[in-house]
């Protein structure tokens, strides 16, 4: 660390596995119009005060989904911690429809077992009992996890409260601005520094196994692409072309990276690039901007931005090159950045809105387009891995902040920093444990 | 003719640090500073005035304050700095006169190198504003070349949106943000 410190005051980038960075404070701004009410009871523990407690978390995690409304600890008449101490009745009285006990018990010399057990309150009946290990210095993480479960239980969709966000920070001045590569846990806590840099840092991209991340460095006076392993720091330049290296995308195996190059003539145009042969193959051809690839799920079509009609929509080909790209979207001067949701169904655009830059969703059988945000200059939209939530960039008094939007646009909140912008959200895929 | 053109420079340069020392310019030297604007070069100051010594303020570098070098490195920033309109990257007719006497300067300076970097505002996608700055650095690119440069003496690069010259969310940022910015590298 000592090393790393002084390589900064002689370079201006710097590459951090482990740096600490401001946590950014998530408020809801609207939920559900009947957010469902739970209990999370303290859970039982064999060791004073553990941190994170466990309960806490699951009972924040719940809260910040918009969904679930949970009451407060001094409301409960009971605080059972197994399941044969539960009296209905005192929940049924106070209002609540689901219940949320449990244990953490020590388990070995570095570990604890966190048992759990969830009830619907009006059957009187357990819908969840479970026990899930967690390791000492991963007790946040398997909370978390062990939200997702309950989330998951009660509302059938898969909860992301053990998910990961990246995104990119700017402070300072025009002319001396200071940009950091963040990746953060998904309730904005545990922000850590990537890359640090006087100059821009773009377009971050989570490798499909959550482990890497892509991204666009201007270190060197031109836009260049990197690969950083997370947990070692350690980083690839996989595109350096001359022009333009830009708009890295992970294939869904992840074994290419969808980007855009412009050569020296300064066309830009979509490539694909093999990452283990380096083999570089180019999808489109044009004297039009096109930029922005993003994969479909199933890895067969690459969907980009093009100004080939005299201005920007979304077009889908076929990623093998062997097809004509189709136009995608009609509605609105301009429609960039193509997102598709991880079921396929659904693309996020930024969509001009008679002058206001807005998040929107085509449907990509019916073509229908839905606007979901209400700002002036909202962009980068990107889907939570459960498909149900989009994070995007926008801006409040004057500065960038983050905010999340449910796909049916009834859930928001707003995400911000406590100084600078921010910009650029990334959801990082599901953990693979 | 060259040498002539390489003493002008050498003379405006040290104008420039002695403006930028604090110092006020005599007459003498702000006559020299006329030779060489309205000499030779043709110097063209066309549509820049305020925005351009604004500019100058906002980068701090100090040279627009000192005045009309017209091309080649002792440029002033003004002089070095070309703005377009909302989506556009055709470069208007104000500046060619401007880009004239840079495609000369290059001309006569083989061993000059220029970076053109491609800047857009901040509204729409960040991405797409690349492919946008890239198209405007190539506009002026395309224009220093009929006038005399060499493929060689030419790079570009696109910032889109990333670095803007001036903060803010309104029509006057945004109007000067909209820019290719021509800088002389060693």
């Amino acid at each position: 660390m000592k090393l790393t410190l002084r390589i900064s005051t002689i370079t201006c980038l710097l590459i951090l596995a482990t740096q600490a960075a401001a946590e950014l404070r998530i408020e809801i701004s609207k939920g559900v119009d009947k957010a469902v009410p739970i209990a999370v009871v303290p859970f039982a523990s064999a060791i004073p005060a553990p941190d994170p407690d466990v309960a806490t978390v699951i009972a924040a995690d719940l809260a910040r989904s918009g969904r679930f409304a949970p009451i407060a600890v001094d409301d409960m008449l009971q605080r059972p911690t197994r399941g044969r101490d539960v009296d209905f009745g005192d929940w049924r009285i106070i209002g609540v429809d689901y219940l949320v006990i449990g244990q953490l018990i020590p388990d070995g010399t570095d570990g604890y077992t966190i048992q759990f057990e969830v009830f619907d309150v009006f059957r009187g009946k357990q819908l969840l009992g479970y026990r899930q290990p967690a390791r000492k210095n991963a007790l946040l993480r398997t909370s978390h996890h062990v939200a997702d479960m309950i989330y998951e239980e009660l509302t059938g969709i898969p909860g992301v409260f053990a998910t990961r966000i990246a995104y990119v920070t700017v402070t300072g001045k025009a002319g001396r601005q200071v940009y950091r590569l963040i990746v953060a846990d998904a309730d904005g806590r545990n922000p850590r520094v990537l890359v640090e840099s006087q100059q821009p840092l773009m377009s971050p991209a989570w490798s499909p196994d959550g482990r890497k991340l892509a991204y666009v460095s201007f270190e060197h006076n031109n836009s260049e692409i990197y690969v950083q392993t997370l947990r070692s720091g350690t980083r690839q330049r996989v595109s350096a072309r001359p022009g333009v290296n830009s708009a890295p995308a992970w294939s869904p195996d992840g074994r290419k990276l969808a980007l855009t190059l412009s050569g020296r003539n300064g066309n830009l145009d979509i490539y694909v690039l093999e990452l283990g042969t380096q083999v570089l193959s180019r999808l489109t051809e044009r004297r039009s901007i096109d930029t922005e690839p993003a994969w479909s799920p199933d890895g067969k079509e690459i969907l980009f931005t093009s100004d080939r009609s005299g201005a920007p929509q979304i077009y889908r080909m076929p990623a093998d090159g062997s097809g004509a790209p189709k136009r995608l979207s009609f509605e609105g001067p301009y429609n960039a950045r193509p997102r598709v949701s991880p079921d396929g169904r659904i693309v996020a655009v930024v969509h001009n809105d008679r002058g206001n830059y807005r998040i929107a969703t085509i449907d990509l059988q019916r073509g229908a387009l839905q606007v979901l945000t209400e700002g002036r200059l909202d962009e980068s939209p990107d889907f939570a891995p459960n498909g149900e939530t989009l994070i995007y960039a926008t801006r409040a008094g004057g500065r960038g902040i983050l905010a999340t939007v449910s796909v049916d646009g009834r859930i928001r909140q707003q995400i911000s920093a406590l100084e600078g912008d921010v910009r650029e959200p990334v959801w990082s895929p599901f953990p693979l444990n | 003719m060259k040498k002539l053109m390489r003493i002008a420079s050498m003379v405006a340069l040290s104008v420039v640090l002695l403006a930028c020392g604090g110092q006020s310019g005599t007459t003498q030297d702000e006559d020299l500073f006329g030779e060489y604007g309205g000499g030779e070069q043709g110097a063209a100051t066309s549509g820049t005035g305020d925005e351009g010594l604004q500019q100058g303020n906002t980068f701090g570098e100090g040279e627009a304050a000192a005045g009309s070098a017209a091309s080649g490195p002792a440029a002033s920033l003004e002089n070095r700095l070309v703005y377009f309109g909302f989506d556009q990257s055709e470069v208007a007719t104000d500046y060619l006169d401007m880009l004239a006497a840079h495609g000369r300067y290059l001309a006569s300076h083989p061993d000059a190198r220029v970076r053109l970097e491609g800047h857009t505002d901040e509204r729409g996608s960040r991405e797409y504003n690349i492919g946008l700055g890239e198209r405007r650095a190539q506009a002026v690119r395309q224009i220093l070349l009929l006038q005399g440069a060499a493929a060689n003496q030419l790079s570009t690069v696109s910032y889109g949106e990333e670095r803007p010259a001036v903060l803010g969310s309104d029509e006057e940022a945004w109007s000067l943000n909209r820019r290719v910015e021509l800088v002389y590298v060693r």
